[in-house]
């Protein structure tokens, strides 16, 4: 079983405006802050670890692992949803495409790609990829 | 601040209706307060605070304090999803104990499958989590799926031993006139069931159903006076849990932080609770939740749950005696209010007699709101029999 389904174009705000211009031109951002080091996501202006407002867009290398993951079978398309833990320390929610969706497995390497939605903005998603 | 012995249930109602084509919301929520009042022996005029979640109609509490003609003192319409009820119990335990109110109602009604189900998904810039999620297809039951998933694979469960759930709450709700799903299933037919999201099947997920439910709380002295037996809120805890920044830890829910304050508030153990009505929104759901209260330890729940342990006069913890969210009932989709109702149905020896707990004096009821997966809240009670 694979999958191709119809991402619905997210409502965005002027806070993560940035994280989704970067996705249409095929990049992956994390926020990173420069008061803790630390790394967060989804992005916030303030840090979620420390609360400092000294955060910053990093581009990530978008490759990471299946942390977990849940085939929705009851609908016309299914399609794989998941967390993947970023090699960048971050957990993201997202979808498995391209694949074979009886074939995943937690712990599978997987990399980041890039879908039209249904509107104007572009959907990062995750591919799996061979063991490195 | 501690709730000990400052506050008792003295009112429970469960609405019977599970299709509600010829009510409306509010004449919902009306009728299990009536219920649950008749059941106290208290009157409309007493209530001086009232409680209500979110989906309520109107806004906040006021089209529900105005359509039902109450005077009050205290309002709360705190919402965690479906456990939003059982912090509710314990807001008005807070409110009662402070002399804010003395007569809290708290109902619960929905109506979903009279409305049809729909699962256009709300779209809402201002919340800052959807962007990064809703075009990814999060449901409630693919959500709990990757807790089941992760479980799976950190523990080593098996979907043998979630259905183990569901057939204890088959056995249970066999004997509920009212259930929606009376008929006792087996492990196999759990797993024979259509897979809806792995690794949930059918079986492992709830009804769908209308109705609701309303609670009475006040104070001891009020209590005393009433006709029917009293149940003691002598513990309470309340927690959110979610993805901390990128940090998501599917090991474990809010309820681990909501069931120690509950039990140290209490001051009791978990191994001293005789019936426990846990949410069981999903077989995963319970499973999570029992673990995290410390009826077993972390990553054990599948051994837990198996062989009948959760089947009242069987194993060793009765939960969930009215059928539960798996059989019996999930009103408007929160089925924290049915846990803490038939909490006390065991407290007061008024559960079906197939199924009630001899001599229970010490009874648990937890809550589980929101998406497990992602971010959830949990409200822990802890109830007991006052004589």
């Amino acid at each position: 079983m694979s999958t191709q389904r119809t991402f619905p174009s997210p409502g965005t705000n002027v806070e993560n405006q940035p994280f989704w211009d970067a996705a249409a031109r095929g990049r992956f951002l994390v926020k990173h802050c420069s008061g803790c080091g630390k790394s967060h996501f989804y992005p916030r202006a303030i840090c979620p670890h420390c609360f400092s407002d000294q955060t910053e867009w990093r581009e990530s290398a978008g490759t990471g692992t299946i942390y977990s993951f849940s085939v929705m079978r009851r609908v016309p398309q299914p399609y794989a949803i998941a967390y993947v833990t970023l090699d960048d320390g971050v957990t993201v929610m997202s979808n498995l495409v391209d694949c074979d969706l009886d074939a995943l497995a937690i712990g599978q390497r997987v990399k980041v790609a890039f879908r039209a939605s249904d509107g104007a903005v572009t959907i990062p998603v995750f591919v799996p990829v061979a063991a490195d | 601040m501690a709730t000990k012995a400052k506050a008792c249930i003295v009112g429970a109602f469960e609405h019977p209706t599970r299709k509600a084509d010829d009510k409306s919301l509010a004449q919902l929520h009306a009728e299990v307060a009536k219920g649950a009042l008749e059941d106290a022996g208290l009157t409309k005029d007493d209530i001086d605070g009232y409680f209500c979640d979110t989906e309520a109609p109107g806004l906040g509490p006021l089209s529900m304090v105005d359509y039902l003609g109450l005077k009050v003192r205290y309002m709360d319409n705190t919402d965690t999803g479906g456990s939003a009820y059982l912090l509710h119990v314990a807001h008005a335990a807070q409110a009662i104990a402070e002399g804010k109110c003395k007569v809290a109602l708290i109902t619960l009604a929905g109506r979903p499958r009279a409305a049809g189900l729909t699962a256009e998904p709300v779209v809402d810039y201002n919340i800052p989590d959807m962007p990064f999620e809703m075009p990814y297809g999060p449901t409630v039951v693919n959500t709990y799926g990757m807790c089941a998933m992760r479980h799976m694979h950190e523990f080593g469960t098996t979907s043998e031993q979630l259905a183990w759930i569901k057939v204890a709450a088959s056995q249970h709700a066999q004997h509920n006139p009212n259930a929606m799903l009376r008929k006792p299933v087996t492990v196999a037919e759990v797993l024979a069931s259509p897979m809806i999201s792995d690794p949930l099947h059918r079986l492992d997920c709830c009804v769908v159903s209308d109705g609701g439910g309303a609670l009475i709380v006040t104070s001891p002295e009020i209590a005393r006076e009433l006709k029917r037996p009293a149940v003691r809120v002598i513990g309470t805890g309340e927690a959110a849990k979610h993805q901390s920044g990128g940090q998501v830890d599917l090991s474990y829910s809010a309820a681990a932080w909501a069931g120690r304050q509950a039990f140290d508030e209490a001051g009791i153990r978990p191994t001293d609770i005789q019936y426990a009505s846990i949410y069981d929104s999903f077989t995963i759901t319970a499973l999570m939740q029992i673990e995290d209260i410390g009826f077993c330890e972390k990553g054990q729940g599948g051994r837990f749950v198996a062989d009948g342990n959760l089947i009242s006069g069987v194993g060793k913890l009765p939960f969930n005696t009215d059928g539960g969210g798996l059989c019996n009932n999930h009103p408007g989709n929160r089925g924290g209010m049915t846990k803490v109702i038939e909490a006390v149905r065991q407290l007061r020896g008024e559960a079906h007699p197939a199924v009630q707990v001899k001599d229970c004096r010490l009874a648990l009821a937890s809550g589980m709101g929101g998406w497990m997966g992602s971010r959830h809240g949990s409200g822990v009670l802890i109830l007991e029999r006052t004589h």
